[in-house]
């Protein structure tokens, strides 16, 4: 076919991008820019249309609104055989009926390419699995399967490769090493890769960008570092990775730092680091940046004193800590475990601190415990 | 006695699955004998062994007129029925329409409806509609009650193949066509087949709409029935003993082609 939609090229543009099912709008006003040769992430959990987001760009999904374009070409209703893009399925539906050769050469052969052994050949080294090119799907194994998805989408070299969590069915080693292998085979060959996934994990350790999305919307997009250090709403502090949020509230309000009331101690915290809108304020501290001490000890820092231990879980490379505040609320404490010193019991009373500038403020009326239940369920 | 109750209580189940074996092809087998009965006037008494009825199957008058008239309405019927009810199992299977509900109840009807009311209101159809009952209206009355049963295994064929192939051809730039074509007829293709076989053998096997609709027309079950009350021949179970072994020949030849299909 090779007509200008399928061999576009640029960056994936969605403009107000909505979906709704009747009353129940999925995608809600979506608006993105993807980079040409990023590797970006849709992260969030089940239900928050980053899967309808994904089937709207491959055409198996008419937006109810807004627009879809890669470089300056429009693919918005476009019929999903004439788009630049390729998709990694969720269960890799490989065609049961076709050879491994077959499936990889069915996006050649159908764009009237005459010669597709040498390119199905160079694909399949790529994956390490040219000596199944005769085999049939159900003979494979989950992993080898999953080779064969990517096989058959990359070989086709799309402007976009989509990865509807793509590696959900596999055993947590085994994902853990086929996250390495596409981040590499990402980088080979240079392509754009959008991958939905809800675990951050994985997310975290793939993507140059990640898209936190949560109820068709994008709660905040950047880096995983920039994600995990300045999270700007509870969901994303919750959701990626742990976090300690207290309530408090601002008492002054310094040109580089707020100084703020947390149950009668008073803090620090960056201003630039801070999305509080009033004098309300949650403060987060995430787990591994809190020290904790025997009450007593001198300290340096944001200090909170009066913890009790509420419960020692010792998981070799670290130590998870509950702590009990005198205002209720339970802390948890992450301890590296290189300091020779033997772990504190359950019960001790101890102090918290840690350096202000690892601070960050959200606004105080969210809620706090948002993204905090929905980790690791199933996808649909 | 405790070990011979043991010895029962184990091999119970094989006990079971050979009386209900021996109770499915007792008829059967009592066909196949008889097709070598050296019979005079009627088939019901062994008067010795012949190769002769095998060796001249024709040798009744009329039987090879009725079985042709009975395998060609087969295969046209079949052939029509199995497009037809193909396209519907499509159409209820994949796409929502208004009326679906409906459709798919009265899919049902013609095998639920007693054949012998069938039968009758389509001759009362017919003869109304100034048709003469022969060949033609035993092939409309078996493509309509042919129909049902292909919609029924062509739909479940369908309702288990996975969306998400037909979606993956296309994202591999297959268009409707040949998303069609490489994608779903192949595997759907075993439901098809079957539902042509099933088809088929409900159409040769048709006596009672076929003897309200034939005319003159005669068939292989309407030739046994009729020859029945003045002694059949041995001929009707050389062919009967026949049809048999075929249907039996292809279910393993079926077999064999799935398992060499699962090694390779």
């Amino acid at each position: 076919m090779g007509d200008a939609s399928t061999s576009a090229k640029g960056d994936l543009k969605l403009s107000n991008l909505t979906k709704s099912f009747g009353d129940f709008v999925a995608v809600d006003n979506l608006d993105l820019v993807i980079p040409e040769g990023s590797f970006f992430a849709l992260l969030g959990p089940s239900g928050c249309g980053k899967t309808t987001t994904l089937r709207m760009i491959a055409g198996l999904e008419e937006p109810t609104a807004g627009s879809i374009h890669v470089g300056s070409t429009d693919i918005t209703y476009e019929r999903p055989y004439k788009r630049p893009v390729n998709t990694v399925f969720q269960n890799y539906a490989l065609f049961p009926h076709l050879s491994i050769f077959e499936n990889v050469a069915f996006g050649l052969r159908r764009r009237g390419i005459k010669d597709v052994k040498e390119q199905v050949d160079k694909v399949l080294d790529l994956v390490e699995l040219p000596h199944l090119a005769e085999r049939k799907p159900n003979q494979l194994s989950g992993g080898q399967q999953q080779r064969i998805a990517v096989a058959r989408a990359i070989v086709n070299r799309p402007a976009l490769l989509l990865l509807d969590e793509p590696l959900g069915a596999l055993d947590l080693k085994l994902r853990r090493q086929m996250q390495i292998e596409l981040k590499w085979i990402q980088t080979e060959i240079g392509l754009t890769f959008v991958h939905v996934t809800h675990d951050q994990e994985e997310a975290m350790t793939m993507a140059d960008t990640i898209a936190v999305m949560n109820e068709g919307r994008i709660e905040q997009m950047g880096s995983p570092a920039d994600l995990y250090d300045n999270p700007k709403t509870t969901f994303v502090a919750n959701f990626l990775g742990q976090s300690n949020l207290i309530k408090g509230s601002i008492e002054s309000n310094g040109a580089e730092s707020l100084v703020v009331n947390l149950f009668g101690q008073k803090i620090g915290v960056p201003r630039a680091r801070s999305s509080a809108k009033d004098s309300s304020i949650l403060v987060g501290i995430r787990p591994e940046k809190l020290r904790i001490l025997p009450e007593g000890e001198s300290t340096h820092g944001n200090i909170l004193p009066g913890g009790v231990i509420s419960d020692v879980s010792y998981i070799g490379v670290s130590t998870q800590y509950q702590v009990e505040m005198p205002w209720g609320q339970e802390l948890m404490v992450f301890e590296q475990n290189d300091d020779g010193i033997a772990p504190l019991d359950k019960g001790d009373r101890v102090t918290l601190s840690w350096e202000p500038i690892f601070t960050f403020g959200l606004d105080g009326r969210e809620d706090a415990t948002a993204g905090s239940e929905v980790h690791v369920d199933e996808e649909e | 006695m405790r070990k011979a109750t043991r010895w029962f209580s184990r091999n119970l189940i094989r006990i079971y699955a050979v009386l209900g074996f021996t109770y499915l092809f007792i008829p059967v087998l009592y066909t196949f004998a008889f097709s070598f009965n050296n019979s005079v006037k009627s088939n019901l008494v062994w008067r010795g062994f012949t190769w002769n009825n095998w060796r001249n199957p024709c040798g009744a008058p009329d039987i090879c007129n009725a079985l042709g008239n009975s395998l060609k309405i087969g295969v046209i019927a079949t052939f029509i029925a199995t497009i037809l009810g193909t396209l519907i199992a499509f159409a209820l299977g994949r796409y929502a329409f208004k009326g679906k509900g409906i459709v798919n109840m009265l899919i049902f009807l013609p095998m639920a409806t007693p054949e012998l009311v069938l039968g009758a209101s389509l001759l009362t159809m017919f003869l109304n509609f100034g048709f003469n009952p022969g060949f033609l209206t035993i092939v409309i009355a078996h493509v309509m009650f042919c129909i049902s049963f292909v919609v029924v295994t062509v739909k479940a064929r369908i309702a288990s193949l996975d969306p998400r192939l037909e979606q993956a051809a296309m994202d591999l730039y297959a268009d409707e066509r040949e998303t069609f074509r490489r994608i779903t007829l192949p595997l759907v293709a075993p439901g098809i087949a079957g539902a042509a076989l099933l088809a088929f053998s409900l159409s040769f096997d048709d006596f009672i709409i076929t003897n309200f609709n034939s005319g003159n027309v005669n068939t292989f079950p309407k030739f046994v029935y009729i020859s029945a009350e003045r002694g059949l021949p041995p001929q009707a179970n050389v062919i009967g003993s026949s049809m048999f072994f075929i249907a039996l020949i292809v279910v393993l030849l079926g077999q064999v082609v799935q398992r060499r299909r699962k090694v390779s």
